[in-house]
């Protein structure tokens, strides 16, 4: 235990999308973040993708918010272009040196124009487009990169490699920001711990000759395939091929390649992520396509295990995906054409050749080399793989106390659950520094707020030229001269760089001098720099509402480059309609809702045990409650893992910590009755009469095993030879000395899973049924054992049990929803009828043992659980959580959080990161007094109301309710002011405060003065 | 008509802040020209744009609207872009009623990410609104030599 008090501040080492979770969590619940991140801006692969699985939600669009959000955190000391190079000490109290490679611009004074870029006559191949393409030797990775500031690239810079000769961007720099004497920085970092998000690298092709990728123009990985389809990449979304391009109309997508392979390659374990990447590519590049458009798809097993995944492959081959299940023998030109040949073995045996315009390779993921190295100058045990290890109970925690790992440096994974992992790894970090919560925190103080009320509006216009982003194309002084003559404007001036230091500085004393009462600025976009002209406003002791920008550079200058009058008469147009908006608006409180720092878990299984535990050994009570008489929930019905590691001693001691915490109280045969209030206060009732207050509250309330009887095709409670996987685990539990006699086994894969009444795959059974057939060998090595399965997913390092599986003699036939296995009973005996694709003959079998892998179903009372909260479940009756790919644990309601089997079925390691993520998540909201809620919300004038509910229906928050007199009321704290129910009225009743009708029309109305 | 030789088009876009507003500026960064007859109030969804502020822009002399969202399922706020098409299926129906031609008031969506879209979404509109003349069904202030003209 750390015995000295803990530092407040924390390490993320790598910036992708796990270390932005972990950073932002970490930061937002009370410490300080160093995030070093080892490129010149953070986003990792996360921001190389065009569209993601299974939402084929825009990447950069979903994962911009986090970036920016990052950037400017008061509390995220970034650190780009930096390594980590050492670390000493003790958790609670290392030492970390992080080297800072320089930059040559300094971020400080680079106003992200780009003309260093456009001058540069330096190009380099695009790292950033997968090598497709150039850039320059000044450059930004992407356009919403963050911080958006450009770097040189002292590999490729003329000046850095020969000093006097280039220099072009120092001459063009309007900001002054080139700094080609910059140098290497040490900086050494006090922190309490260390929590590593190292990403992962993809398998290089270039060794595998038989794909012909670097030989073959139009074969790509998938990586390069993605930048292709993106439309920041480098075809600007126009899908072309590498030759010629012309766009492609056949495409074929070879799956594993660089996965699953020992022959070549030595990556035994599955990618995990690949099926899905390729079926969505291809669904996406069809979308591209104009025309006709074939794609196909040579898989292994097609591995759609996550939640909404076998829908979309489903829906995939109803959209005409062609699917062969073969590994591709080679890739040969077809002709002169650019196009390629493919030969492959079909499952009947017979050589088939296909042609197609473009080929593309799923690679696998593999570990960084840099991040073996850091690993080995830690000290860190890595696994066969490579890969950092972990332990099954502890799905975060590394071999070296204090250092925890997110996201696929532990094994390949996609985005949802290295954001859950991040969020896991915070807790587990935030564990041990928790007595240092807001510490070495900055806090900022505002000078007292003026009141502006009934004062006549005293307008101040700040018109930007941007250096020249703006000025070439727009007369900014005519615009600041014009917006003089507007009403309520009493100021005007124009400036080189707003948003730089010194302007914002006398931006301040202007606000003062001139008694200013609102404040315009004519520049960027609002989404960039709005925050930093509010916060100027607050600095200068404004409401932070009584603010407008006039977006005349991203909206004008930059998109009418050619027609300076009109984009001049735009721009007077834009400011006019800001300060009319401006004009109506009002001084806004900073709405909070105070937040009672005690939570509620439901469910005592794994799930809610750990999520208890975590936020009450951050000292916060829990109550915890459970239907059933004792905990433990689905996880004591386990025998063990696909690691070998036995559940039950691990829950057992589980539990005991769980009773035995001074911060847990937990009610048994408890269920929930009622709930009222929202985030900060929720009040609960329960089945006994006893109510309890909580400022947020985890649901976890698992999965039941699905049981065939009711179909019973399969004898399952009518033959004692019958069982499900659970029974079986149960015996061998029991240690049943009979087990040992079963002379031949039989395991039926996918069994009330993978159907179109329950179109989802169960996850574990693969690996479940597959470790208890070796379990069964090990037992009796003589026991012959054939699986009946679909798809093996065995997804991840699980391939490793599979390949041992296969080894050991058990054998596989794979079946389809047109020849599903037939289980009678003859002669005392049980009979298996079944079908074998490869000999495309039926067999029969005689086992004296079955074995069923049934579906994991969600519980009968989730829906009604859910509903207290406001929650939403899925078609299948799963929780819905925020957002698939960057919410997994959040609801749309704020203060509760999900996690395990109610969520998806899952193993028990990615239950147990998914209920410490819930607890992290939920204990950022602990961590403060009062929490912040919307304070652009909606009104209602209760004289207009005639009650006729609309309001009510459209708003997705359950926010306005009709009160006893029929009349519409808006539960402040909940809405998030969207306006749904502004418009939705029909009688003016509603309003959105700043944003009502009246100031957007004054704002139409001065476009037209 | 001298005016009309002359006649540039202004049109309103209500934009919602997540996505297509962001499309907006993402066509700015990727310097993607478009007319510039376009004048883009921002709101926070397009589900909080009402057949009101459609018909009163219409009424302050806008040629034309475009009204833009995020994608069917992408929406920042559940379900908002879902009751602006609802709203825009019904209000086309009193726009055809009351004499506005079809192809001034527009409804798209555009994604964040959709830069040069929200380019060729603005080039379209403007060129159909471009077509249709000047909007003077609704319009309140309408100068006497105008007045005259129409009536002749």
């Amino acid at each position: 235990m750390v015995k000295i008090m803990p530092k407040g501040s924390v390490l993320v080492v790598g910036g992708g999308i796990a270390g932005v979770q972990a950073a932002l969590d970490l930061a937002n619940s009370g410490f300080l973040v160093h995030l070093v991140e080892r490129t010149a801006a953070i986003g990792g692969k996360m921001s190389q993708l065009d569209k993601t699985f299974p939402t084929n939600d825009c990447s950069a669009c979903i994962l911009s918010p986090k970036l920016v959000e990052c950037g400017r955190h008061f509390n995220i000391n970034l650190l780009t272009l930096s390594d980590l190079i050492a670390l000493e000490g003790e958790p609670g109290s290392f030492k970390a040196i992080v080297r800072r490679r320089p930059r040559y611009i300094d971020p400080g004074k680079c106003i992200a124009c780009g003309l260093c870029a456009e001058k540069c006559p330096k190009k380099v191949s695009n790292d950033y487009n997968m090598g497709i393409g150039e850039r320059k030797a000044a450059y930004l990775s992407y356009p919403q990169a963050v911080p958006l500031k450009y770097a040189l690239d002292p590999d490729h810079c003329i000046w850095i490699n020969k000093p006097g000769r280039c220099g072009i961007c120092a001459k063009v720099c309007p900001a002054g920001a080139i700094n080609f004497d910059d140098t290497v920085k040490e900086h050494v970092l006090e922190v309490g711990s260390v929590v590593l998000a190292l990403g992962f690298s993809r398998f290089d092709p270039s060794s595998l000759d038989f794909t012909g990728y670097g030989r073959l123009p139009n074969v790509v990985t998938s990586m390069e395939f993605e930048r292709l389809l993106s439309p920041s990449g480098p075809c600007m979304g126009h899908l072309e091929r590498p030759s010629d391009h012309r766009e492609p109309k056949r495409i074929a997508w070879l799956q594993c390649v660089g996965s699953r392979d020992i022959n070549r390659v030595g990556h035994p374990y599955c990618s995990s992520i690949c099926c899905m990447f390729a079926l969505k590519q291809a669904v996406i590049a069809k979308e591209h396509a104009h025309g006709e458009f074939e794609s196909s798809i040579f898989f292994i097993d097609m591995r759609t295990h996550g939640k909404g995944f076998e829908n979309y492959y489903n829906r995939a081959k109803k959209d005409g995906v062609h699917f062969h299940r073969a590994r591709v023998h080679s890739v040969i030109p077809a002709d002169d054409s650019g196009n390629l040949q493919l030969r492959y073995v079909d499952e009947q045996g017979k050589v088939m050749f296909a042609e197609f315009d473009m080929v593309v390779l799923s690679t696998g993921l593999q570990v960084y080399r840099h991040t073996v190295e850091l690993a080995e100058m830690l000290g860190l045990e890595l696994d066969a793989d490579n890969f950092i290890k972990t332990d099954s109970f502890n799905p975060v925690v590394t071999s070296r106390p204090g250092v925890y790992v997110c996201g696929a440096a532990s094994e390949p994974k996609d985005i949802p659950q290295s954001v859950m992992e991040a969020s896991a790894a915070a807790a587990e970090a935030g564990l041990i520094m928790a007595p240092a919560r807001w510490t070495e925190t900055s806090k900022k103080v505002y000078p007292a707020e003026m009141n502006i009320h009934a004062q006549a509006p005293r307008i101040g216009v700040f018109v930007c030229h941007c250096g020249i982003n703006i000025s070439s194309v727009v007369d900014v002084e005519a615009v600041a001269a014009h917006a003089k003559n507007m009403d309520g404007v009493v100021f005007s001036q124009c400036n080189l760089f707003t948003c730089s230091q010194d302007t914002i500085n006398q931006m301040v004393s202007i606000i003062k001098e001139q008694g200013l009462n609102r404040v315009v600025v004519a520049s960027c976009s609002p989404r960039t720099h709005e925050p930093l002209f509010q916060e100027t406003l607050r600095d200068a002791g404004l409401n932070k509402f009584l603010f407008e920008m006039a977006n005349i550079r991203d909206q004008d200058s930059w998109v009418h480059q050619n027609e300076p009058e009109k984009a001049t008469a735009k721009a007077k147009d834009l400011v006019a309609m800001a300060v009319a908006r401006v004009r109506g608006e009002v001084a806004l409180p900073y709405n909070t809702v105070p937040v009672t720092k005690s939570a509620l878990v439901i469910g005592g299984g794994v799930s809610g045990m750990t999520a208890a535990l975590s936020m009450a050994d951050q000292s916060y009570p829990v109550t915890l409650i459970e239907q059933s008489e004792c905990l433990g929930g689905n996880g004591r019905k386990v025998y063990r893992n696909w690691k070998g590691d036995k559940f039950l001693p691990f829950i057992n001691e589980l539990t005991a910590r769980v009773t035995s915490h001074p911060q847990i109280s937990v009610k048994y045969n408890t269920e929930i009755t009622e709930v009222a209030g929202s985030v900060g206060k929720f009040i609960t009732t329960f089945s006994d009469g006893h109510s309890f207050e909580h400022g947020v509250a985890v649901i976890a309330v698992g999965g039941q095993a699905y049981k065939p009887d009711d179909e019973c095709q399969f004898l399952h409670g009518i033959d004692p030879r019958v069982q499900t996987l659970l029974e079986l685990d149960q015996r061998f539990m029991e240690e049943d000395a009979t087990l040992k006699e079963v002379k031949q086994a039989v395991f039926i894969h996918c069994i009330g899973s993978r159907i179109p009444e329950r179109p989802y795959c169960s996850r574990v059974c693969c690996t479940h049924a597959i470790d208890s057939a070796v379990k069964l060998k090990e037992l009796n090595p003589d026991m012959d054992i054939y699986m009946l399965y679909r798809d093996i997913r065995t997804y991840g390092q699980r391939e490793r049990l599979y390949q041992e599986a296969r080894a050991k003699g058990i054998i596989f036939i794979r079946y389809d929803l047109d020849h599903r296995p037939h289980v009678s009973e003859k002669d005392g005996r049980l009979l298996i009828h079944a079908h074998d694709p490869i000999i495309d003959a039926n067999i029969s079998i005689h086992p004296d043992l079955l074995v069923l892998a049934t579906a994991i179903l969600p519980r009968e009372q989730t829906g009604s659980i859910s509903k207290f909260f406001k929650c939403a479940v899925d078609s299948q009756g799963f929780l819905l959580e925020a957002h698939m790919k960057l919410r997994p644990v959040d609801f749309a309601t704020e203060g509760v959080f999900l996690a395990g089997l109610c969520h998806y079925p899952k193993p028990i390691e990615e239950a147990i990161a998914q209920a410490k993520a819930a607890a992290a998540r939920a204990a950022i909201i602990l961590a403060y007094d009062a929490v912040p809620a919307e304070s652009v919300t909606a009104m209602v004038t209760p004289a207009k109301c005639t009650g006729c509910g609309v309001c009510v229906e459209v708003c997705a928050y359950h926010a306005v309710a009709l009160d006893e007199n029929g009349i519409s009321v808006v539960t402040t704290s909940m809405c998030k002011g969207c306006g749904a129910c502004v418009a939705g009225c029909r009688s003016d009743a509603v309003t959105l405060k700043n944003i009502g009708n009246e100031q957007i029309m004054a704002a139409v109305d001065a476009a037209f003065y | 008509m001298t005016e009309t030789t002359n006649w540039e088009p202004k049109i309103i876009a209500f934009l919602c802040n997540w996505c297509s507003y962001a499309g907006a500026d993402l066509a700015g960064v990727s310097r993607f020209q478009y007319p510039p007859n376009i004048r883009i109030v921002r709101v926070p969804c397009s589900g909080r744009v009402s057949e009101n502020m459609i018909m009163s822009a219409l009424k302050s002399g806008a040629d034309g609207i475009l009204v833009s969202g995020c994608h069917p399922g992408d929406c920042h706020y559940i379900s908002g872009n879902y009751f602006a098409r609802r709203r825009f299926a019904l209000l086309s129906n009193l726009l055809d009623f009351i004499g506005i031609e079809s192809g001034r008031v527009n409804f798209s969506w555009v994604s964040a990410s959709e830069g040069e879209q929200f380019a060729e979404v603005v080039q379209s509109v403007t060129e159909r609104v471009k077509a249709l003349g000047p909007a003077t069904r609704l319009v309140k202030k309408i100068d006497a030599l105008e007045t005259e003209l129409l009536i002749a």
